[in-house]
């Protein structure tokens, strides 16, 4: 078996929940965007670049707003500040694989983040490519799954309320896992307490960026304090 | 919008999602020494950012309308006991899913 397939077939397994909740949650995308009158080019190209979910949504209502293009350039980095946090957790990862390191940093959606950084990656696996095929799996399914909905437009409907779920099922599960397979469990508590806290106070719309301030203080406060 | 204006804002939309993807990797390139607190903090976070995920997927639920959360909770529970129990991702995700799109299309 070549390296490739081999990381291909270590790969598609952990991006099966992402096929469900990308295949779903990219079709109401693209329902929404024909919906409101948009060409399905539009859905193919947004879902192949910006492969950000939530800010695309946004973006369906920037493009029906004024035009503002600083606007929409600050927005997308307040909606993916979070982004910035995956980048330093996978410096060292990422490093020294040649070009394919362009596409995972381009393609670091949530789901490629959460499973690249947390996956188990098995003996005699390459470890680009393996990261490499769960981006490009998790991008197809995002934009296939934005193509179908454009071009079903209305024809079908089905109840598919709640399948938003999965994701939050998959970093719940994810979480869990990490949990179970360190000693330490500061750094993930400090996640959960300062976010929570950072959200009672600021609301479900504002709180991503305080929260992300507070948690590197936080850390850098306590590796302060463990060297004195 | 024109199109033109359409083509700008998707254009200024992907711009700033990308900057916020390779920042740290322009900060920091590789073959540059990375400071020993980046290097920390690259150590930890990955443990607090799925904390601050799954609040951040969770952050629209309210306690005090609608359906008090509670299809969450219970479908959270599920997730919880199953994967401590089997470990096995794919049943706990979809148990989880199927539970909570039962809850919030047939009993709530």
């Amino acid at each position: 078996m070549g390296v490739k397939t081999k990381a291909l077939k270590a790969a598609f397994p952990y991006t099966v929940p992402i096929l469900a909740g990308f295949l779903f949650l990219g079709i109401s995308y693209g329902f929404l965007m024909s919906s409101k009158g948009f060409s399905i080019i539009y859905p193919i190209f947004m879902s192949l670049l910006i492969f950000a979910g939530s800010m695309e949504f946004v973006t369906v209502n920037l493009l029906l707003s004024a035009f503002n293009p600083v606007a929409a350039f600050i927005m997308a980095i307040m909606v993916n500040a979070r982004h910035i946090f995956y980048g330093i957790s996978m410096l060292e990862k990422f490093s020294g694989l040649g070009l394919k390191k362009l596409y995972l940093i381009f393609g670091m959606c949530d789901e490629s983040f959460s499973i690249n950084c947390s996956a188990g990656i098995p003996r005699g696996v390459d470890k680009g490519w393996f990261m490499f095929f769960v981006t490009a799996l998790n991008h197809f399914y995002w934009v296939s799954g934005a193509t179908i909905g454009a071009v079903l437009g209305s024809f079908i409907t089905f109840d598919t309320s709640g399948i938003e779920f999965v994701l939050t099922a998959l970093f719940v599960v994810i979480f869990i896992e990490q949990w179970i397979g360190t000693k330490t469990h500061t750094p993930a508590l400090s996640g959960v307490i300062l976010s929570l806290a950072t959200l009672i106070v600021f609301g479900p719309d504002n709180f991503m960026i305080p929260a992300m301030i507070f948690i590197v203080v936080f850390f850098v406060a306590i590796r302060k304090k463990g060297e004195s | 919008m024109t199109v033109a204006e359409s083509v700008i804002t998707i254009a200024a939309v992907v711009a700033g999602t990308m900057l916020t993807r390779f920042i740290p990797f322009i900060v920091f390139p590789s073959g540059k020494k990375i400071p020993d607190t980046v290097k920390y903090l690259g150590g930890v976070l990955p443990y607090a950012v799925m904390g601050l995920l799954v609040v951040y997927s969770l952050k629209d639920v309210s306690l005090f309308s609608g359906s008090h959360g509670i299809p969450e909770a219970l479908a959270l529970i599920l997730i919880c006991v199953l994967h401590v129990w089997k470990r096995n991702m794919l049943l706990s995700i979809g148990a989880g899913t199927v539970l909570y799109m039962f809850l919030v299309q047939a009993v709530f």
